[in-house]
């Protein structure tokens, strides 16, 4: 299936020849390989259409201009009981170009990579700048990159899930389901694996050009358990089992089939678990749950971009704001809470080479003992800092928080990976649970909430535990704890050690308008916060 | 000049061209193609200022094999001969290594779809959209007020054709500008929408007059107890939540007990009051927002379907398997119902009649980031936003902190007090075009607000 050079340039001979029947603006202009596994991103003629666009940007009067290629291609597997669903592969390929005109933004997109489409879409992303010059009030100012800088990044998989037969894939999944169904109560199965591939090369005009493949992989299963008398049912989700920047290992690595028995039997228990007294607990979150309220409550709100008040409209703006009262200012938390960003933690998520903007990130610290000290940033955004930047001796310089999800999109700032760091102990989930005298443990994730400014948060789970005098005792339902975000981490009493830190993650988190979807890891360690707000949501009327 | 002068998304006779070259390389023993072909326009504002704006237009093709009872897709968006060659070649040898799905539907023939509508599609230009992004702007900056926002535009195609002869094609536009106007000290905050077919349809002159108003009206909220208050919920309010409804409706899921449609004991809740007598909800493919594609991803023809008539079920969402096993007909709707088109039959107050006549209640313009609790009873969570005031003695006395609810429609369709004239909305969460449903303002008793929120 794999096409070659030479398969590449005889298209474009017959495109150039005018023989495709629908024309040339449907072709897709003969730069076109095959849903598989040799990618042209990196393709010397692919790098002279991305100049040429870069050249038609510059001598059209931009003084910055971005071109980026990508090839995606991603596959579904997914099973239901003992029946294959379905199986679908998806593979996207085409060009976006954004261009900076005295001080404003233009940006277009294509799938047509012709030399001709290339600069129209060049001279499109110029139109755009140039109509949005006339509502500029504060021209846009990007913080330098070194520049001139060209390489090459890879995920640092062990298996490309792509070269995976297909039946192999079929077979994890059905085992899966298998495990569950023979549980008894349950009443259906379902399990799937997604895994994705995006080869992407960026070209700025100011000399670099980076082509990275970056890999994502998740594996996961739901079972649902019902009652005899048909008045109730409950499921368990595997969201202990995050998504990784990682390949086939990840899922070989997870053992669904193994785990499908415990996924039953929790779900089938809480068909008889006691429904929570509502009140106030010490509550114990195993990081297959923690990682999703730090996701919301620390990563979203320390987006510079939502505390300037560009996501308004969508997303929401930030209470960590505005930066001259909070930065360096605002305790976010007790001192056991350390926060950093970073995009290069191995097998996560977020990890890449370079941002969507040629920067190459850095670990970076956002909360220092319990303190918010800053946020994450773009070229554009950093800039806007400078003053700050100034006052504390740190450079004016993007933390490397540029993404688009595709090539079709314009890139903005996004999260890295964002982090709870390990407390200098040796306590682990069961350590900690051994310390509390009454209180809930929750592991896995579920129904999520928080508002526009990240202070109220309504988190439930997927397993709910009663815990007593150190103990275990039983399992719960209907739970969740409501917070306002500042208190709740005002209320971290314990943190466990470096060997409980677990590296959760979100394959399809959205903001923007349009909105864009990014994927990113989050990691924690098991967590204690003291007398939090627990509700019954087991409302019937 | 625009990308999209002309829009550029397929004809039907380009559809069908690909489809046939498609087709016609494809080894396996059925084969159906989906085309989807759209075009994007849309300007971002920020801080009273245009942020950024962008134009993109992509064809996608998935070729779906079936050999036997198995069957894989594989998309492309790259359309040559050689492309979609290799795309159906590989989605066969894919086919080919899956297990039977005894689940599995044969494959259509050729149907009798209505006549296409005639539509206008067209986008605006650069210069056009940030023309109206400053009417929004100018206004709030004219009133010391910060405004945020967005306009997308979006043309699409889709065709659907199969190796039995089967061959559909609609073509549709959508557009939507929202705009979110805030206080300079951050207290206050108010929202808009204006949701159409064509840009012309576009009102950014009511977007920022409404926004800024509810802005300035909505500053130094003060905060009250959570709990149980007489409720009057925007058109929109009424679409973030009355349209949770519509993804519980798998008659699978109610057949096998896992939905608030099942019925304890067995079967599922067809014939049964769910809620007030008053509600009604339809989805119909005349209705605009529909306009994508007049038929499911299988081919079938799409109809109007009432699902709930005067608060009885009447009926839930069949696919083909489950209609066959079940002795039905399946339901023509579509895949994604739910988002499209759905609506709800309104009544002859109107908000302000509404206000007037409470005593003491909560007037609510949207909601923000609702989520399952629990599907037993399709209960949600999420917040107020952009505009929440008090109503005492038949008027709006005061803005009000924003709450965080937990509510059913269920629970709330049955408290129902009084309701509006139905008129389109987006009440998507993430606002983009092609989101818009119909839903009349309501007034319910007893809406539960579990805690308070300092987000403004």
């Amino acid at each position: 299936m794999t096409r070659t050079r030479r398969d590449f340039l005889k298209t474009s001979a017959a495109v150039a020849a005018g023989t495709l029947v629908a024309g040339q603006r449907l072709s897709a202009s003969g730069l076109i390989h095959s849903a598989s596994d040799a990618l042209p991103v990196d393709d010397p003629a692919i790098k002279a259409l991305m100049q040429h666009a870069i050249d038609v940007a510059k001598s059209g009067g931009a003084s910055y201009a971005d071109v980026r290629v990508a090839a995606r291609r991603q596959q579904n597997v997914n099973v239901r009981d003992r029946i294959v669903q379905g199986v679908s592969d998806v593979d996207t390929f085409g060009m976006g170009v954004r261009t900076l005109v005295d001080g404003a933004w233009g940006f277009a997109a294509t799938s047509q990579l012709t030399r001709d489409s290339v600069a129209a879409i060049a001279r499109a992303a110029l139109d755009q700048a140039k109509a949005n010059r006339a509502s500029q009030l504060r021209p846009v100012v990007l913080a330098p990159t070194p520049g001139n800088q060209v390489g090459t990044w890879k995920s640092p998989i062990t298996t490309d899930p792509f070269t995976i037969a297909v039946p192999d894939k079929v077979a994890v999944l059905l085992a899966a389901t298998d495990a569950a169904l023979k549980v008894k109560g349950i009443q259906t199965a379902s399990a799937s694996m997604f895994f994705l591939r995006e080869e992407k090369s960026l070209m700025t005009s100011d000399g670099s050009y980076l082509v990275q493949t970056i890999y994502r992989t998740s594996p996961s299963m739901s079972v649902s358990a019902v009652s005899a008398d048909r008045t109730d049912f409950q499921s368990i989700d595997s969201t202990d089992i995050a998504p990784m920047g990682l390949g086939y290992e990840h899922v070989l690595n997870a053992k669904l089939a193994d785990r499908a028995p415990q996924y039953a039997e929790w779900a089938v228990e809480k068909l008889s678990a006691k429904p929570v007294e509502p009140g106030r607990y010490d509550l114990l979150l195993h990081p297959s749950n923690l990682w999703l309220t730090i996701h919301e409550v620390i990563a979203h709100p320390t987006e510079l971009d939502r505390a300037l008040g560009f996501e308004a409209n969508y997303a929401g703006t930030s209470f960590v704001a505005p930066p001259d009262a909070v930065l360096g200012k605002l305790k976010y938390g007790t001192e056991l809470m350390n926060i950093v960003g970073d995009r290069e933690q191995p097998g996560s998520l977020g990890a890449i080479g370079w941002d969507d903007e040629a920067v190459k990130p850095t670990k970076f610290d956002i909360v220092k003992d319990g303190v918010f000290v800053d946020y994450q940033t773009t070229r554009e955004q950093a800039t806007l800092m400078a003053d700050y930047y100034k006052k504390v001796g740190k450079p004016v310089r993007s933390y490397g928080c540029s993404y688009a999800q595709s090539w079709a999109d314009v890139q903005f700032q996004r999260m890295p990976n964002v982090s709870l760091q390990p407390g200098r102990n040796d306590d682990t989930w069961e350590s900690m649970i051994a310390k509390i005298d009454k209180g809930i443990a929750i592991y896995g994730d579920g129904s999520f909430s928080i508002d526009q400014q990240r202070y109220n948060g309504q988190f439930a789970g997927q397993v709910f535990w009663e815990i007593k005098g150190g103990k275990i005792v039983g399992m719960l339902k209907d739970v969740a704890y409501q917070f306002r975000t500042p208190n709740f981490w005002g209320s971290l009493k314990a943190i466990g050690g470096p060997r409980s830190y677990v590296l959760g993650g979100a394959f399809g988190d959205a903001k923007g308008q349009p909105g864009q979807s990014n994927s990113v890891s989050h990691g924690c360690v098991p967590s204690l916060f003291g007398q939090v707000n627990i509700i019954n949501t087991g409302r019937r009327a | 000049m625009s990308l999209y002068a002309p829009v550029n998304i397929l004809s039907r006779a380009e559809a069908q061209d690909i489809a046939q070259r498609a087709l016609k390389n494809s080894p396996a023993d059925e084969t159906r193609v989906n085309i989807t072909s759209s075009a994007r326009a849309d300007t971002r504002f920020a801080l009273n200022q245009v942020t950024t704006s962008g134009e993109n237009r992509d064809t996608n093709v998935t070729i779906t094999a079936f050999v036997g009872n198995r069957s894989a897709s594989v998309s492309t968006n790259r359309l040559d001969d050689a492309s979609l060659a290799a795309a159906a070649q590989q989605a066969n040898e894919i086919a080919k290594l899956v297990p039977p799905n005894p689940e599995r539907m044969p494959e259509l023939s050729q149907q009798s779809y209505p006549a296409a509508r005639d539509r206008v599609i067209s986008l605006p230009s650069p210069a056009e959209r940030a023309a109206a992004a400053k009417l929004v702007t100018e206004l709030a900056r004219a009133n010391d007020l910060i405004a945020t926002g967005f306009i997308e535009c979006r043309a699409s195609a889709v065709a659907l054709a199969n190796s039995k002869g089967l061959f559909a094609y609609d073509a549709s536009a959508n557009v939507t500008m929202t705009a979110t106007v805030r206080s300079p000290d951050g207290t206050g905050s108010g929202w808009a929408c204006s949701d159409g077919t064509t840009f012309a349809d576009i009102d950014a002159k009511q977007v920022a007059a409404t926004a800024v108003e509810k802005a300035k009206t909505s500053r130094s909220p003060v905060a009250i107890e959570p709990g149980r208050y007489t409720t009057i919920l925007e058109p929109t309010a009424v679409g973030n939540l009355v349209q949770l409804i519509a993804g519980a409706m798998q008659a699978r899921a109610a057949d096998e007990g896992r939905s608030f449609f099942s019925k304890a004991g067995g079967g599922n809740k067809i014939g049964l009051k769910v809620v007030d007598e008053r509600v009604t909800l339809t989805t119909d493919p005349d209705d605009a927002p529909s306009t994508t594609g007049g038929f499911d991803g299988s081919g079938l023809p799409l109809e109007k379907v009432t699902w709930i008539e005067n608060g009885v079920v009447k009926h839930l969402n069949y696919d083909r398997f489950w209609a066959q096993k079940q002795g039905v007909q399946p339901t023509r709707v579509g895949g994604g119902f739910g988002a499209r088109s759905l609506r709800m039959l309104g009544g002859t107050s109107s908000i302000p009649e509404m206000i007037r006549d409470t005593e003491r209640g909560i007037l609510v313009t949207r909601f923000w980031y609702i989520r399952s609790v629990d599907p037993r009873t399709i209960l949600n969570t999420g917040l107020t936003r952009d505009g929440t005031f008090l109503i005492e003695n038949g008027k709006v006395t005061r803005a009000i902190k924003n709450f965080r609810f937990n509510e059913s429609p269920i629970f709330f369709l049955n408290n129902l007090l009084a309701m509006g004239s139905t008129i389109r909305i987006n009440a998507s969460e993430a606002l983009g075009a092609g989101g818009a449903i119909y839903m009349p303002p309501i007034k319910v008793r007893d809406f539960t607000f579990s805690s308070l929120s300092d987000a403004v």
